[in-house]
C-alpha cells in the first residue's frame, strides 16, 4: 500500500537495494566465504553497523574519557573502585580508541567498500548503455498520458527526441511499426551517492594519516624568558603520532613570548586573548611576529600554533643578610579558577643556601575568603597579591626522585628536611617579608605567561577536501531525482481500434484515435523518490504535445 | 560593546509576543481540525490508497463507503477553511515577530543572535515554522497539520523564555569568529528542518497504526490512533517526513563540517570527541542510518520512520542534557 515507486521497476541487479539473496552455503570454504562477503556487504549489515557505531559512542560521551580529562577518570575510578576495573579494562575510559569501536567502523567501511565498488561499476555501466526498453503498456506506470499527433510514428519521435534536451533519449522501432522513445534522467543522483560514500573513505583515510603522522606539543612561555624550538624533549609535554619517533620535526622556533595581553569589555569579561610572539621557520629563519589570538592560529611549515591559556607568575626579589641579592625570580602559577586565583611554587636551590622556596597562590584582584584564605574576584589584575608560605632547607630536589615545578616535595617536609619559616601575603603596599635570620622577601609584580600548542596534522587538508566532497555528494544524491519517460508512438494503422489491421496487438494501453491519428502514449516513472517529478511530467508532455501539434502545420 | 537595554527589553518584549501569536495559530489549527472533514485530505494525495470515510462519523466502517466519504455540511466547511486561513496568517506573523525580536537581540548585543542555548532555540523554533509553511506551498492539503508543527515550537520557545533565559549578553573570545555564525546557523536550520520531519513521522505512526486497525476491520478507540482519522495518508506523510529529513541531512551535515574548521581554529583540532561534539555525530549517523532504512527491504515504513524518531531524539538530547548535565568544552568554549 505504501510501496515506494521505486519496487515497481526493477531491472535486476542495477540499483537494487536489496541484500543480496543468502543462499544456504554450498559446496567447500569459498562458498561460505563468499556467503559472508555478500551479507557483509548487504544494506542491511550497513545499518546494523551504523547503529552500533551510535551506540558504541554513547558511553564515549558519558564517561569520563582519558584523552580529555585524565583527573575525571581517575575521579571516576576512584569513585566506584568495582565498576571502572571492569570499565577500564574494556576501554570504556578511552572508547574512541578501543578495539571494539575500532572493530565497528573498520567493519562499516569495508562493507561500504564492498558495496560501493560493484555499484561503481554498475553506474559506469548504466551511463554507456541506453536506457531500457519501453514496456508495453505505460498506463500502469505511475504517471501517464496520450495525446493524438500528426505525422508518421518517425516523425514525431524525432521530434520529441528534440524536444527531451537534457534528456538521455534513445529511440527503438518495434516489429509491429510502433516507434518508443526510452529517455532518461538524473544519472547525477548515483554519482552524487558514490562521491558521498568514496568520500567517507578518504576522511577515514585523512584521520589515519593525522593519527600515525601527526604530533601535538605543548609548551608554557613566560614574557621575555627564553623560548623552545620543534623538537620532542623540548615540550613540555609531547604527543606522537603512532609513526612519529620524534625526530626530524619540522625546522621551527618560537623564539620569545614578547607580550601577553587580555583585553576585557566593559563589564569585566574578556574581549580578546592575545600573545605576541617572535618565531622563526624553515631553513633561513628569519626572526618574525606574529599575534597569536585565538581562532586565529599561526600557521606556518605545516604546523599551527595556538594559543591555549594563558596566567601570572609573580616575581621576587630575595636579598640574604651577607649581602647576596637574587633579583626577579619567578615561576608561572597555574590558574585554579576563572578569576585566575592560581597557584605555584618559586624554587631557589643555588643561588642561596639553605634552600629557598616560596609555594602559594596569586590573585589579579584579591580578597580575604571568611576563612581568612585568599581568593580573587577578578582575572583582571587589578589589586594583585600573592599569599605565599616560605620553605627553608633542603628542597630534595638531589634525590633524583621527580617533584612537580608548581609544588612542594612533601616528603621533604614531613621528614623535616624543609621547614616553614613564614606565611604572609605581599601586595604592592607591603611586598616584603624579613625572615628570622635577616633574609627579605620583596613581591616586585608579575609577567603573564601563555601556554602554546605546536601541532601537526598532514591529514588535516584531505579531510576537508573529503567532507567537502561529502557535502556536494549529498546535495546531488539527495536533490537530483532519477527518472524515466517512456514514449510508445503508434501508427494510425495499428492503433486499436483503427480501420485497417485487426491483427495488431490488442489493448497494449493506448486509447483509440477516433480519427486514426498516430497515438502517443507517454509513461513517467521516478526511480527513487518521486519528488515533485508529477509537475514535470505534465509539463513535458504539454510540451511534447505542443511540438507534435506544430509539425502539423 | 555594551548591550543596548532598551533594544534588549524590546526583544524580549517581542519574544513574549511571538509565543502569544503562534499559540493563537495553534488554537486556529485545532479550529480548523475541530471542524474540518477527514477526507479531503486524504483523497487528494496522488495515491488513494485506502478509501477515507467522513468527519464525525466515528463509527463509520471503511470498506463499505467506496467513492461515498461523507462529506461535512458545507457550513462546518467554511468555518474550517476560515479557520485554517487565520490560523496560516497568524503562523505567519508569529514568525515575523519572532524573527524582529532575533534582529533587535542582535543589535542590542552588537553579534549574531544565537549565542546561547534560547537564542538559537528561538532560531530552531523559528526555521521549524519557515520550513512548515515551506511544505504548505508544495502541499497545501496539511495545513492543519500546523497543529502539531506549532505545538512543539510554542513549547520550545516557552522553555527558551524560561528555563533556558539569559540576558542579551556579548559572546566569550572563542566564540568571536565568523564560522560560529555559519556553524550555530547551519545547526539550527537543521535542528528545525529535522523537527517538522519528526513531527510528520509521529503523525505516520499514527496514522499507520489507524490504518492497520481500519483494514483490520476495527475501529479504533484509543486516543492518538483515533487521531489518525483526520490525517493524511501514510504516503504524504511518509513523503513529507522523508522530504523534510533529506533536505536537512546535507545542511546538518555540513553544519558538523563547519564546526570542526571552527574548532580546529580556536581549540587546535577539528575533532575531539567533545561530548557536543559526539552526540552530533551519534545524530548524524542515526539520519544516515534513516536514510539507508528508507532504502532497505524489511526496514522501510515503520522500522525507518522509528530510526527517524531516534535521531531526533539524540538531537533533543544534545540540546538539553549534553548542554545542562554533561560538561565538555562547548560548555565553555574556550580559554579562562
Ligand atoms: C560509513 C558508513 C555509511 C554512511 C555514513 C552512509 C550514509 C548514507 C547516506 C546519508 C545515504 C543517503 C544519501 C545518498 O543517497 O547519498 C546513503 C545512501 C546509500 N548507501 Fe550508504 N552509508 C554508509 C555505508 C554504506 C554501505 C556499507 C552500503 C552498502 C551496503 C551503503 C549503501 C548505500 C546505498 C545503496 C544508498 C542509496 C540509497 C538510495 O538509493 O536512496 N552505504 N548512505
Amino acid at each position: 500500500m505504501s510501496t515506494p515507486v521505486r519496487d515497481v521497476d526493477v531491472d535486476p541487479g542495477e540499483l537494487s537495494t536489496q541484500p543480496a539473496p543468502v543462499e544456504p552455503p554450498r559446496g567447500g570454504p569459498l562458498a561460505h566465504l563468499r556467503n559472508a562477503w555478500r551479507r557483509l556487504t548487504s544494506m542491511r549489515t550497513a545499518l546494523v553497523l551504523l547503529f552500533l557505531l551510535a551506540l558504541a559512542s554513547v558511553p564515549g560521551s558519558l564517561l569520563p574519557q582519558r584523552p580529555l580529562n585524565p583527573i575525571k577518570v581517575d575521579q571516576y575510578i576512584a569513585d566506584h573502585p568495582q565498576l571502572s576495573r571492569v570499565l577500564d579494562a574494556a576501554g570504556f575510559f578511552d572508547v574512541f580508541a578501543a578495539p571494539w569501536f575500532a572493530a565497528i567502523y573498520l567493519l562499516l567501511f569495508v562493507s561500504l567498500v564492498g558495496c560501493v565498488v560493484p555499484r561503481l561499476k554498475q553506474h559506469a555501466l548504466a551511463m554507456l548503455r541506453p536506457p531500457p526498453i519501453v514496456p508495453r503498456r505505460l498506463d500502469r506506470l505511475p504517471m501517464s498520458d496520450s495525446y493524438p499527433a500528426s505525422g508518421t510514428p518517425t516523425e514525431v519521435a524525432a521530434a520529441a527526441t528534440r524536444a527531451l534536451r537534457g534528456w538521455r533519449t534513445v529511440t527503438r522501432t518495434e516489429d509491429d511499426g510502433t516507434v518508443t522513445v526510452a529517455a532518461e534522467k538524473g544519472y547525477l543522483r548515483e554519482t552524487g551517492n558514490l562521491i558521498f560514500h568514496f568520500a567517507l573513505v578518504l576522511l577515514l583515510g585523512g584521520i589515519a594519516v593525522g593519527r600515525l603522522l601527526g604530533y601535538q606539543g605543548t609548551v608554557l612561555i613566560t614574557e621575555e624568558d627564553p623560548g623552545i624550538c620543534n623538537a620532542a624533549p623540548l615540550y613540555d609535554s609531547f604527543r606522537p603520532g603512532r609513526l612519529v619517533d620524534g625526530s626530524g620535526l619540522a625546522e621551527f622556533c618560537i623564539d620569545r613570548l614578547d607580550d601577553y595581553t587580555t583585553t576585557y569589555e566593559a563589564d569585566g569579561t574578556p574581549a580578546e586573548f592575545r600573545a605576541d610572539i617572535t618565531y622563526s621557520a624553515g631553513a633561513d629563519g628569519a626572526p618574525t611576529q606574529y599575534p597569536l589570538r585565538v581562532n586565529s592560529p599561526l600557521r606556518v611549515e605545516g604546523l599551527r600554533v595556538y594559543l591555549v591559556s594563558h596566567g601570572f607568575a609573580p616575581q621576587f626579589t630575595i636579598r640574604t643578610p651577607d649581602g647576596t641579592e637574587v633579583r626577579d625570580v619567578s615561576a608561572p602559577f597555574l590558574p585554579l579558577d576563572g578569576a585566575l586565583l592560581s597557584e605555584g611554587a618559586v624554587k631557589l636551590l643555588d643561588t642561596v643556601d639553605p634552600q629557598l622556596a616560596l609555594f602559594g597562590l596569586f590573585a589579579p584582584t584579591a580578597a580575604r575568603s571568611e576563612d581568612g584564605t585568599i581568593r580573587s574576584l577578578d582575572s583582571r589584575p587589578n589589586l594583585p597579591a600573592v599569599a605565599v608560605e616560605v620553605y627553608r632547607g633542603d628542597l630534595g630536589l638531589d634525590s633524583g626522585a621527580p617533584q612537580s615545578v608548581y609544588a612542594i616535595d612533601q616528603r621533604q617536609v614531613t621528614n623535616g628536611a624543609l621547614k616553614v619559616v613564614a606565611n604572609v601575603l605581599l601586595t604592592k603596599q607591603s611586598p616584603t617579608v624579613r625572615l628570622d635570620d635577616g633574609t627579605t622577601i620583596t613581591y616586585e609584580g608579575y609577567r603573564e605567561w601563555a601556554t602554546l600548542q605546536v601541532n601537526h596534522d598532514p591529514g588535516q587538508t584531505v579531510v576537508l577536501w573529503a567532507a567537502g566532497a561529502i557535502v556536494l555528494g549529498l546535495l546531488l544524491s539527495l536533490s537530483v531525482r532519477r527518472r524515466r519517460l517512456f514514449l510508445r508512438i503508434t501508427p494510425a494503422s495499428t492503433a486499436p481500434g483503427g480501420s485497417v489491421d485487426n491483427s495488431a496487438p490488442v489493448d497494449d494501453g493506448s486509447p483509440p484515435d477516433p480519427d486514426g491519428r498516430t497515438v502517443v502514449a507517454v509513461g513517467g516513472l521516478a526511480r527513487t523518490d518521486a519528488g515533485s517529478y508529477d509537475t514535470e511530467f505534465a509539463r513535458v508532455v504539454e510540451r511534447l504535445r505542443d511540438t507534435s501539434e506544430l509539425r502539423k502545420d | 560593546m555594551p548591550v543596548d537595554a532598551s533594544l534588549a527589553t524590546l526583544s524580549d518584549q517581542l519574544f513574549a509576543w511571538a509565543i502569544v501569536v503562534y499559540s493563537i495559530a495553534l488554537i486556529c489549527y485545532c479550529g480548523e481540525y475541530a471542524f474540518g472533514r477527514r477526507g479531503r485530505v486524504a483523497s487528494t494525495s496522488p495515491e488513494r490508497a485506502l478509501v477515507t470515510v467522513g468527519a464525525g462519523s466515528t463509527t463509520g466502517s471503511t470498506g463499505t463507503s467506496a467513492g461515498a466519504p461523507a462529506e461535512p455540511a458545507p457550513g462546518r466547511r467554511r468555518q474550517a477553511d476560515r479557520f485554517g486561513r487565520v490560523a496560516v496568517a497568524a503562523t505567519a506573523l508569529g514568525l515575523v515577530i519572532e524573527l524582529a525580536s532575533l534582529t533587535t537581540r542582535g543589535l542590542a548585543t552588537d553579534r549574531w543572535p544565537w549565542g546561547n542555548m534560547m537564542e538559537f532555540a528561538a532560531v530552531v523554533g523559528a526555521v521549524g515554522v519557515l520550513t512548515f509553511l515551506g511544505v504548505l506551498v508544495k502541499q497545501p492539503q496539511v495545513r492543519y497539520l500546523g497543529m502539531f508543527v506549532l505545538l512543539p515550537v510554542v513549547v520550545l520557545l516557552f522553555l527558551g523564555g524560561t528555563v533556558l533565559y539569559s540576558e542579551p549578553a556579548p559572546l566569550v573570545p572563542a566564540l568571536r569568529s565568523y564560522w560560529i555564525t555559519i556553524h550555530v546557523t547551519t545547526i539550527a536550520i537543521g535542528t528545525g528542518i529535522f523537527l517538522v520531519s519528526s513531527v510528520a513521522t509521529l503523525l505516520y505512526l499514527v496514522r499507520r497504526r489507524w490504518e492497520l486497525a481500519v483494514e483490520a476491520g476495527r475501529t479504533p478507540t484509543r486516543f492518538p490512533v483515533t487521531l489518525g482519522s483526520r490525517m493524511p495518508t501514510t504516503e504524504v506523510l511518509d513523503r513529507m517526513a522523508y522530504r523534510t529529513a533529506a533536505f536537512g541531512f546535507p545542511i546538518y551535515t555540513f553544519a558538523i563540517i563547519s564546526g570542526a574548521i571552527w574548532a580546529e581554529a580556536a581549540w587546535g583540532r577539528y575533532w575531539g570527541w567533545d561530548p557536543k561534539e559526539t552526540w552530533a555525530f551519534i545524530t548524524w549517523v542515526v539520519y544516515a542510518a534513516y536514510l539507508h532504512a528508507r532504502a532497505t527491504a524489511g526496514w522501510r515504513g515503520t522500522a525507518a520512520a522509528r530510526v527517524n524518531l531516534i535521531a531526533f531524539g539524540t538531537m533533543v538530547f544534545n540540546f538539553f542534557i549534553v548542554n545542562m548535565v554533561v560538561s565538555g568544552l562547548h560548555s565553555y568554549a574556550g580559554l579562562t
